[in-house]
């Protein structure tokens, strides 16, 4: 019997904001332990939450992002359990009225398009963090009240490679919405996985699996890859899976049970009454819709649509935003738009890197780069010749028509001048010249570079093929 | 009132409170009251009336996103019976 394993995940993002979520200390990574906190994100007693509204902000922006529904009411709750990491002994979360909810999130998969739906994204808060050392652990709570948002995925993936593409899609959305930093380094995205088998055709769920607390998504894959055959063997050697928790372990590659509690999953969600509702304003909501970015995706079938650009060009452009719309504002008005994202992906790229500098810096005028391509396009200069405009109208930022007047640049199409030039080449490279005329044709390339190399690079190259051509074999 | 069933060794469990068997007796009669008076606040009759989360009429209470001073790290360790290199020590936790 064939099995299909059935993929849920839980994936939790750090947001971007300056301060914590219900109060003023830091959000930063790296500082000394124990720094960043007051007596709010210690969950020391009397004190009492304020929420962050730009928390709250960039949990609607991602609800936009992944087309969920803002919800008009939203609140929080009190989610108990004990755990050193976390000051309150419960955690404030969103429970039964989350910020965000039923969306989707489409992304390229399998050479084609895929579709996962969101269950919600909904706000919450970090914990600290714990050391483990041989005989106790410490624990540091700056991360403790850092804004965390939990976006909720449906069970719609279904394969360890979709639930990876997934990720970084999702990462890619939120980083582009500049929601998140989503350092994964830094541990700004963690993710709990849950997994169950059943055979193919059956409706029914089989017991769900929770890995816990994945923080990569190589791992995540991993991790998939590990656990799915698992549980098809224990399903197939007819024993029967519980729902349960297990842990992930990099080194050994293997998941393996968490010492679960008996009563650990008794939550007892009640709502925080320290905290007031949360009911967005149509002005509001309008606010953050304004901070609605195109999506990375939408932005690659666009350019790739309107410029008729191949993938890679447009990825290049999703990737570098900056330099993608740099390229949109010349584009609009190329005849060749291909041959426009060729100079800026190719030259104009590697001069930024090279001269450490950036788009905004830049002396020549976008339309140079237009007019640049006109002159090889009208067979004004060389392509050669363009390399050393360009890189001239960089420096000075004058216009490429100007340098090549200026410096006498103009590619040379006087037959009477290219003649004399092929003769001089002929003449000094006697080999060559008797090895073409003895048949080996890849001797005129040889040829013709002497007479772009007399020429300065000047002489038409096609013009300069033909005369040789003629003369070698008249 | 209605005496309501209820696990006291689990409540106590999940509140991490260890309870003589004459406590259990005592606090389980006590909790049994209060469900029972909840119980008796669900004879009301609330047709029309909208639930709500919180007893005040307020929404929308936040603060702006601006970074305040924090306490110095002695003085956040200051009450903490063990520590070392800034950090709270706790027993070794087992996941």
């Amino acid at each position: 019997m064939d099995y299909e394993a059935v993929i849920g995940l839980e994936t939790h993002v750090q947001l971007k904001t300056k301060s914590k979520m219900w109060c003023g200390c830091a959000n930063e990574f790296g500082a000394p332990p124990n720094t960043n906190v007051c007596p709010v994100c210690l969950g020391l007693p009397g004190v009492l939450p304020v929420a962050n509204e730009e928390a709250l902000r960039l949990t609607a922006l991602t609800g936009l992002l992944l087309n969920c529904t803002v919800t008009r009411y939203a609140k929080f709750d009190r989610k108990n359990y004990f755990y050193p990491d976390m000051p309150k002994n419960y955690q404030i979360t969103q429970y039964d009225k989350p910020s965000t909810i039923s969306g989707w999130v489409d992304f390229e998969f399998n050479g084609g398009l895929a579709r996962v739906r969101i269950t919600r994204a909904h706000l919450e808060e970090d914990v600290g963090k714990n050391f483990h050392f041989d005989r106790n652990s410490g624990v540091d709570f700056n991360r403790a009240g850092v804004p965390l948002m939990e976006i909720v995925s449906e069970p719609d993936l279904t394969s360890p490679d979709m639930a990876y593409e997934y990720l970084n899609a999702l990462k890619d959305i939120l980083v582009y919405g500049g929601v998140s930093a989503c350092d994964m380094e830094k541990g700004m995205v963690r993710c709990d996985v849950n997994v169950s088998v059943r055979p193919k055709g059956q409706t029914e769920l089989g017991a769900k699996i929770e890995i816990k607390n994945m923080n990569s998504f190589s791992g995540v894959r991993k991790a998939l890859e590990y656990e799915i055959p698992r549980q098809i063997e224990v399903v197939k050697k007819g024993g029967k899976l519980i729902q349960s928790t297990r842990r992930w372990d990099d080194t050994t590659g293997i998941t393996e049970e968490m010492r679960t509690k008996e009563h650990a999953h008794d939550y007892r969600y009640l709502p925080e009454p320290d905290l007031m509702p949360f009911q967005p304003t149509d002005t509001w909501l309008e606010e953050i819709r304004q901070r609605v970015v195109e999506l990375p995706l939408a932005r690659k079938q666009r350019f790739m649509r309107d410029y008729q650009l191949p993938m890679s060009d447009a990825q290049t452009f999703v990737w570098d935003v900056p330099l993608g719309t740099y390229f949109e504002g010349i584009a609009r008005q190329a005849k060749n738009p291909k041959a426009a994202a060729n100079w800026v992906i190719n030259n104009l790229r590697a001069k930024l890197a090279e001269a450490q500098v950036t788009l905004p810096d830049l002396k020549f005028k976008p339309a140079g780069i237009l007019e640049l391509i006109d002159l090889v396009d009208s067979g004004k200069i060389s392509t050669r010749i363009a390399q050393e405009v360009f890189a001239e109208m960089f420096t000075t930022g004058e216009a490429p028509a100007r340098i090549v007047e200026k410096k006498g640049l103009a590619q040379v199409s006087d037959t009477a001048a290219i003649e004399k030039l092929c003769d001089e080449a002929i003449a000094a490279s006697p080999g060559p010249a008797a090895d073409f005329k003895a048949g080996k044709t890849a001797a005129l390339n040889f040829l013709k570079g002497q007479v772009m190399k007399f020429s300065k690079g000047k002489a038409n190259p096609a013009l300069a093929g033909e005369i040789l051509e003629r003369k070698l074999k008249g | 009132m209605t005496a309501v069933e209820i696990d006291v060794k689990y409540v106590a469990h999940l509140a991490r409170l260890s309870l003589t068997p004459d406590e259990e007796q005592k606090i389980g009669a006590q909790l049994g009251n209060i469900l029972g008076y909840i119980e008796k606040l669900k004879e009301v009759d609330v047709t029309g009336v909208e639930p709500t989360a919180h007893a005040f009429p307020l929404v929308n209470v936040t603060r702006t996103d601006e970074v305040r001073p924090s306490l110095s790290n002695e003085e956040a360790l200051r009450n903490a019976p063990s520590t070392a290199n800034g950090l709270f020590m706790v027993p070794k936790i087992v996941e």
